[in-house]
C-alpha cells in the first residue's frame, strides 16, 4: 500500500525560487545522481529514513523507554540509533516532545497531496504561480508524477518540473504533454566529468533535452555553479552553445553554489564533499554570466 | 531632500523630546479666574482661545509651514485638567532610561507651587479613579483590560475633506444659522446646544487668533531680514496665515497649512489618543497641486517641499507622556498621525495620484517617526502604485502597512455607514477603520483574552495574586470535556467585558459632560447641525471599539488543552495546572509536548483554526452591539498596539507552552513562532477569520532584506497582499530586518538610532523600545523564503 503512493520529503509552501511567481514545490525523494555538492541531500536515498538533531535533544529519555525494538541508547556522547534495530517505524518521532528525531521521506497519498497543493490556490490565481514538482528526481517515480500532474491540469494550475534529466525518453515527452515549464539541470558539458562529479555520464541528459526541445517543451536551463568545478570559460561556453539551438528555451538561470547545505549532511549524518572554496566569487559569476550573454542568452541569477 | 528639507529633517530628528509647562501654566491661570463662571463647552472653547491668545509663537529658520503645539519643536505640553503629573511623575519622565523627556528643574518647582495645588483632586483621572467599583479594579489591576480614557481623550480621529473647501469663517457661519434655528419651545435640549454651538464659534476664532499671531511674527521677521529669499518666504507665510484658517485654501501651500492649523488646534485643545490625522491626504492635496501645475504656480519639487515640511512638523509632535498602567503598556513618543495614500475616492474611482507617489517620495527620503503613511489597496488600484510601496517597503522603516480597502468598506458598511462615507473612510491610530470627518471611534481599551482563559483555569481567580478577580465557573478538574472549559470560558467572557463596558460608559459620560471638546466638534460633520460635542454623539457615527488581545495565544492554549487533556488523555487537568502554576519549572517535556504537538494557529491548519473562529464569534457575541452612551453601540477591533507585552506580563504561564510573563501574540498575527509554515499558511488561517465583523485586524510579517531584492521578488509580495486581500484580509505589514542587526543595535544602540522596526500598528526606533520589545521584535517568526 505504502509503495503505491509517492514518497516525497517535503512540501514547501511559498517557494519562491522553483519558477515563477508565487509557488508550492513537492520534492520527491530519490535520485539517480549522486552530485556532491547536493544542496538537498535528504532526496538521494529512495527510502524513508530517520535522523536524530542532538541539539535539540532534552535528555527526557521518553524515546528510549518508548522505542519498541530498543534500537535507541544514550550515553554521555548523545543518543545512538542501532540500525540493525531500528525498523524506522517513526514511534520515536511520535514520541519526541522536543523535535529532535525527524522522519526524512514519507509516503503520501495523491489526494492528500493534491490537498496540501490546492491549499495554496488564491495564490496561484493571485500572482501567477503554481506547482513544481522537483526532488531528488521527481521522474523517477514517473507514474505518481504523471498522476499529479494532470490532476493539476484539471484545476488549471500551471505547472514546472524541476529535472536532472535523466530519465527514459519516452518517460520525460510523457511527462512532458502535462508540463507548463521544465526546470532543466545542466551541470556538466563533459560527460567524462559529469559522472566523476554526479556519478553518470551526460549523454542521455543532453540528447533528452534535445528531445524535449524537439517536442515543442518550454523550459529554462539552470546550471549549478561551482568555482573550479563547472564555471570554466570553456565548460560555460559549451554549455551556450548546446542551448543555442533549442527552441522552448526562455532563458538560463545561474544557481552559485552556496555552503548552506552541510548543516543537512550532519543531520543526515552522511560525508559532506562540497568545499567553501567552491563558492564562486562575484567576479565567477559575472563572467559566465558574460559568456552565456554573448551567445544571446537570457540569463538570471538564482532561481 | 533639498537642503532645507536636510536641515529641518536634521533638526526634527536630534532634538530631544521635553516637557513645556506653558500650556499647563496657562490653563491654570486660566481656569481660577473663569471656572464656574461659564457653561462648560463655553469654559473649554474660552479656555482654548486663552492658550491660542497667550501661547509662545515659533517660527524656525527654513520652515515654510508653522506652528507648534509647544514653545518649539519637541517640547511637549500636558493636560492636567485629564492627568496632573506629580513632581516625581515628572522626574521620573525626566530620568527614565527609556522614552524619556527632559524635564527642567525650574518647570519642577513651578508645578509644584502653582499647577499641582489646583488639579489636585480636579483632574479627570482623579475623579474617574475615585467613582470605580471594586470588581473593575481588581480586573483591571490584574491586567484583563486597559482603560484609555483615564488619561488621554478618546481619540483617533481622522478628518475628510471638509477643511479644503470651507475656512473657519464659513463654519462660523454655519454655526450661526443654526444658533438662529434653535426651537426653545419644542427643543428640551435647545440650551444645551446654544452653549454647545456657542463653544464652538469662540473656538473658531482661537484658531484664527492663533493663525493671525504666525502672520504678524512672520511680518516682524520679514522686517529684520536681510536676506531677500528668507525676507519673501516669511512673507508668504504671513500671507497664508492670514488666509487659512479663516478662508477656505485656494494654493497647495495654504492646504497644507489649513490642515496642519487645524491638527494644532485639535492637540493644544485636548491631548486626544493617537493626535491627529489627515485622512486621504494625497486625495485632498490633488486638485491644488493640479490646478497650480497647469497655472504654472508649484512644480513637482515645490510640492514636495511643502509636502516634507509637514512631515517634519508632526515629526516635531511627539506624544504626550503617560503615566501608570498606560505608561506600562503604550510606553513611546509615537503619537500615530497615520496618512492614507490610494484607496478609492467617494464616487468609487481609484484615488491614487501624482500626490500619492510624491508622499512615498517623502516617506521614503526623510524616514522620520512620524507620520506614517498606509497604503490602501483595492481592487481598482494599479500595481505600480503596489509596487513604488513594496520599494519603500524593502527599506525596513516598517511602513507603509498595506490596507484593504474594499475590506474597510465592507466592514463600514456592515454597521450602516453610506457608500460615500465608508470610501472616504479608512484606517487611522494603527490600523481602527472609522468614516473620516464623520465618526468618533473611540478605543476603550484593550481585552487580554488569554488572561481570561487563565482565569477560567483557575474558578475566577487571578492565579498571580490569589485574588478573585472573576466570576465562579467551576474547578476545571471536574470539566468532563472540552466543551465545558469552553463554556466556562465565555461565561467569565461575557462577566470580564460586562465591566469593562459598565465604567466606559460611565467615564465617556464624564467625557461628555466634563470634557467637551468644540473645537474638534466643529471640524467633525453633524456635530453643528446637532449641536453637539464631539463626545457626546455629535458626529455623524459614533463607535465604540474593545481591542481584543491574543487571540493566537488564547486559541493555541485551547486546542492544546483539547488536544492533550481532553482528546488524547495523556496529560491530566491536574498536571496541566501544576505545571502552569510552576512555570512548568519540573516540566520541560510537557512543555515541549505543548508547544511542538499540537495544532497551532497559523499554519493553515483547520484543527486549530475553527478554535481561533469560535473565540472571535464568541468576542463578536460579547461585545458586538453592546449599547454605549451615544444611542450607537460597541464594536470589535482586534488590535493589541504594544499593550501585549504588558499583557504577558500579568500572567503566568500558558498552555501552550508560553512562559510566565513572555509577551502574548500580537494583533491578530500567530503567537511568536507558532506559525511554521510559511506566510501564505498565515494568511490561510487569518482568512477563516471573518474580518468584516471588526474594525479593524493586525497582521505582522517579518522579512529578511535577501528576499525582496529584485523585482520579481517584489512582484511576489505584492501577489502575497493581493491574495490576503482577496481573501478578506484587513491589514498587512512587514518588518524588513535581519535578527543579526537586531542584535547589534542591542549591544550598540548608538550606531542605530535610525533603525525604525514594526512594533505593532507602527514603527518606532528599535533601541527606543525596552528590553522586552526589543526581544519580541527579534523573536517574531522569521519567514524563511527560499
Amino acid at each position: 500500500m505504502r509503495q503505491s503512493n509517492p514518497l516525497l520529503f517535503a512540501i514547501k509552501r511559498y517557494a519562491l525560487h522553483d519558477g515563477p511567481n508565487i509557488r508550492t514545490t513537492v520534492f520527491f525523494k530519490g535520485c539517480p545522481l549522486s552530485c556532491f555538492w547536493c544542496h538537498n541531500p535528504e532526496g538521494i536515498r529512495a527510502e524513508t529514513e530517520v535522523v536524530t538533531i542532538s541539539d535539540r535533544c532534552i535528555g527526557c529519555r521518553e524515546c528510549i523507554h518508548g522505542c519498541p525494538k530498543d534500537a535507541l541508547t544514550v550515553d554521555r556522547q548523545g543518543l545512538h540509533r542501532d540500525l540493525e534495530r531500528c525498523t524506522t517505524c517513526l514511534e520515536c518521532v511520535e514520541i519526541c516532545p522536543a523535535l529532535a528525531h525527524e522522519a526524512v521521506g514519507y509516503y503520501s497519498g495523491i489526494d492528500e497531496v493534491m490537498r496540501e497543493i490546492e491549499k495554496d490556490l488564491a495564490f496561484y490565481d493571485k500572482s501567477g504561480g503554481g506547482v513544481t514538482f522537483s526532488g531528488g528526481e521527481p521522474l523517477q517515480q514517473a507514474e505518481h508524477l504523471l498522476e499529479l500532474l494532470k490532476r493539476c491540469g484539471e484545476l488549471g494550475i500551471h505547472r514546472a518540473v524541476d529535472t536532472s534529466g535523466l530519465a527514459p525518453t519516452a518517460t520525460l515527452l510523457d511527462v512532458a504533454r502535462h508540463t507548463e515549464m521544465f526546470l532543466y539541470d545542466l551541470k556538466h558539458m563533459d560527460s567524462h566529468s559529469h559522472q566523476g562529479y554526479t556519478g553518470v555520464p551526460n549523454e542521455l541528459i543532453l540528447a533528452n533535452l534535445q528531445a524535449l526541445a524537439q517536442s515543442g517543451a518550454a523550459f529554462r536551463i539552470r546550471i549549478p555553479l561551482l568555482a573550479g568545478i563547472n564555471d570554466s570559460d570553456e565548460n560555460i561556453a559549451a554549455t551556450a552553445r548546446f542551448a543555442m539551438g533549442l527552441a522552448g528555451l526562455s532563458g538560463i538561470d545561474i544557481l552559485p553554489y552556496h555552503h548552506f547545505a552541510s548543516a543537512k549532511y550532519t543531520k543526515l549524518k552522511t560525508g559532506y564533499r562540497g568545499e567553501r572554496n567552491h563558492c564562486p566569487t562575484k567576479e565567477d559569476i559575472s563572467r559566465v554570466r558574460k559568456i552565456l550573454e554573448q551567445f544571446g542568452h537570457q540569463v538570471t541569477i538564482g532561481g | 531632500m533639498n537642503e532645507r528639507i536636510a536641515r529641518l529633517r536634521e533638526k526634527s530628528f536630534s532634538t530631544h523630546p521635553s516637557i513645556s509647562i506653558e500650556r499647563a501654566v496657562l490653563e491654570t491661570d486660566f481656569y481660577r479666574e473663569e471656572y464656574g463662571k461659564h457653561s462648560l463647552p463655553v469654559l473649554r472653547a474660552l479656555c482654548f482661545k486663552y492658550l491660542c491668545t497667550h501661547k509662545t509663537i515659533y517660527i524656525g529658520d527654513d520652515e515654510l509651514i508653522v506652528g507648534e503645539r509647544g514653545p518649539e519643536p519637541k517640547a511637549v505640553s500636558t493636560f492636567p485638567e485629564l492627568t496632573c503629573h506629580s513632581a516625581e511623575d515628572l522626574q521620573i519622565l525626566n530620568d527614565r532610561p527609556m522614552t524619556n523627556y527632559r524635564v527642567a528643574p525650574e518647570d519642577i518647582e513651578t508645578y509644584k507651587e502653582k499647577v499641582i495645588p489646583y488639579w489636585q483632586g480636579r483632574s479627570m483621572r482623579e475623579r474617574i479613579f475615585n467613582n470605580l467599583p471594586d470588581e473593575w479594579r481588581n480586573a483591571y489591576e490584574a491586567g484583563l483590560f486597559t482603560e484609555f480614557m483615564e488619561q488621554r481623550a478618546p481619540g483617533h480621529t481622522a478628518l475628510d475633506g471638509l477643511i479644503y473647501e470651507n475656512g473657519l469663517l464659513d463654519l462660523k457661519t454655519r454655526i450661526h444659522e443654526r444658533i438662529a434655528r434653535l426651537d426653545f419651545t419644542h427643543d428640551p435640549e435647545a440650551s444645551d446646544r446654544g452653549e454647545q454651538l456657542q463653544a464652538m464659534a469662540i473656538s473658531c476664532d482661537a484658531a484664527i487668533i492663533f493663525a493671525e499671531r504666525h502672520a504678524e511674527l512672520a511680518e516682524k521677521m520679514a522686517a529684520e531680514e536681510s536676506d531677500a529669499k528668507r525676507k519673501d518666504e516669511l512673507l508668504t507665510i504671513a500671507h497664508v496665515c492670514r488666509r487659512v484658517p479663516a478662508h477656505a485654501p485656494q494654493t497647495f501651500h495654504e492646504a497644507i497649512q489649513m490642515y496642519w492649523f487645524v491638527h494644532l488646534g485639535t492637540i493644544t485643545e485636548l491631548n486626544g489618543w493617537d493626535a491627529m490625522s489627515p485622512g486621504h491626504l494625497d486625495q485632498h492635496l490633488q486638485p491644488f497641486y493640479e490646478r497650480e501645475l497647469t497655472a504654472g504656480t508649484i512644480d513637482r519639487d515645490k510640492a514636495k517641499e511643502l509636502l516634507s515640511c509637514l512631515w517634519i512638523k508632526v515629526n516635531n509632535h511627539t506624544a504626550p507622556p503617560k503615566v501608570g498602567v498606560t505608561a506600562k503598556e503604550s510606553g513611546t513618543y509615537n503619537d500615530f498621525t497615520q496618512i492614507n495614500l490610494g484607496g478609492l475616492r467617494t464616487d468609487g474611482t481609484d484615488g491614487s495620484s501624482e500626490v500619492s507617489y510624491i508622499a512615498l517620495e517623502v516617506a521614503d527620503e526623510l524616514h522620520l517617526l512620524q507620520p506614517q503613511p498606509s497604503v490602501h489597496v483595492s481592487n481598482k488600484t494599479p500595481d505600480r502604485f503596489l509596487k513604488a510601496a513594496a520599494k519603500v517597503i524593502r527599506k525596513g522603516y516598517g511602513y507603509p502597512s498595506v490596507f484593504n480597502t474594499d475590506g474597510v468598506i465592507m466592514e463600514q458598511v456592515r454597521v450602516g455607514k453610506s457608500f460615500e462615507d465608508a470610501r472616504e473612510g479608512g484606517t487611522s491610530g494603527c490600523i481602527e477603520t472609522g468614516a473620516f470627518g464623520k465618526e468618533a471611534y473611540i478605543l476603550t481599551g484593550y481585552l487580554n483574552v488569554p488572561k481570561v482563559l487563565e482565569i477560567t483555569l483557575n474558578n475566577g481567580v487571578d492565579p498571580l495574586t490569589g485574588k478573585m478577580v472573576g466570576i465562579e465557573t467551576g474547578d476545571p478538574r471536574n470539566f468532563t470535556n472540552y466543551d465545558e472549559l469552553y463554556s466556562a470560558f465565555t461565561r467569565q467572557l461575557e462577566y470580564v467585558v460586562n465591566l469593562k463596558i459598565r465604567v466606559n460608559n460611565y467615564i465617556e459620560r464624564m467625557y461628555a459632560r466634563y470634557s467637551p471638546a468644540p473645537f474638534l466638534s466643529v471640524v467633525i460633520r453633524d456635530c453643528i447641525e446637532k449641536g453637539k460635542d464631539y463626545y457626546d454623539g455629535g458626529p455623524r457615527y459614533n463607535t465604540n471599539y474593545i481591542q481584543c488581545c491574543g487571540i493566537g495565544t488564547v486559541t493555541d492554549s485551547l486546542s492544546a488543552i483539547r488536544t492533550h487533556v481532553f482528546e488524547s488523555g495523556k496529560v491530566t487537568m491536574e498536571k496541566l495546572l501544576g505545571a502552569l502554576a510552576n512555570n512548568f519549572a519540573d516540566n520541560e517535556p510537557l512543555r515541549l509536548r505543548l508547544w511542538n504537538k499540537t495544532p497551532f494557529f497559523g499554519n493553515d491548519d483547520e484543527r486549530a483554526d475553527s478554535i481561533m473562529q469560535r473565540v472571535y464569534q464568541d468576542l463578536f457575541a460579547a461585545i458586538d452591539g453592546k449599547p454605549n452612551t451615544k444611542g450607537t453601540v460597541y464594536h470589535l477591533n482586534m488590535l493589541s498596539t504594544t499593550c501585549h507585552v504588558y499583557f504577558g506580563k500579568m500572567m503566568g504561564a500558558s498552555a501552550n507552552g508560553r512562559l510566565a510573563h513572555l509577551p502574548i501574540s500580537d494583533g491578530t498575527s500567530p503567537s511568536q513562532g507558532a506559525d511554521r509554515n510559511g506566510p501564505t499558511a498565515v494568511i490561510k488561517s487569518l482568512s477563516r477569520m471573518d474580518q468584516v465583523k471588526s474594525g479593524g485586524t493586525l497582521l505582522n510579517q517579518r522579512f529578511l532584506p535577501s528576499v525582496l531584492q529584485s523585482e520579481q521578488d517584489l512582484d511576489k509580495l505584492c501577489g502575497l497582499v493581493r491574495t490576503y486581500f482577496a481573501l478578506g484580509g484587513h491589514h498587512i505589514q512587514f518588518n524588513v530586518v535581519d535578527t543579526l542587526t537586531l542584535k547589534k543595535a542591542q549591544e550598540q544602540p548608538d550606531d542605530y538610532r535610525n533603525l525604525l522596526v514594526r512594533v505593532a500598528g507602527y514603527s518606532d526606533y528599535f533601541i527606543d523600545l525596552d528590553r522586552d520589545h526589543q526581544a519580541e521584535i527579534i523573536s517574531r517568526t522569521e519567514q524563511e523564503l527560499g
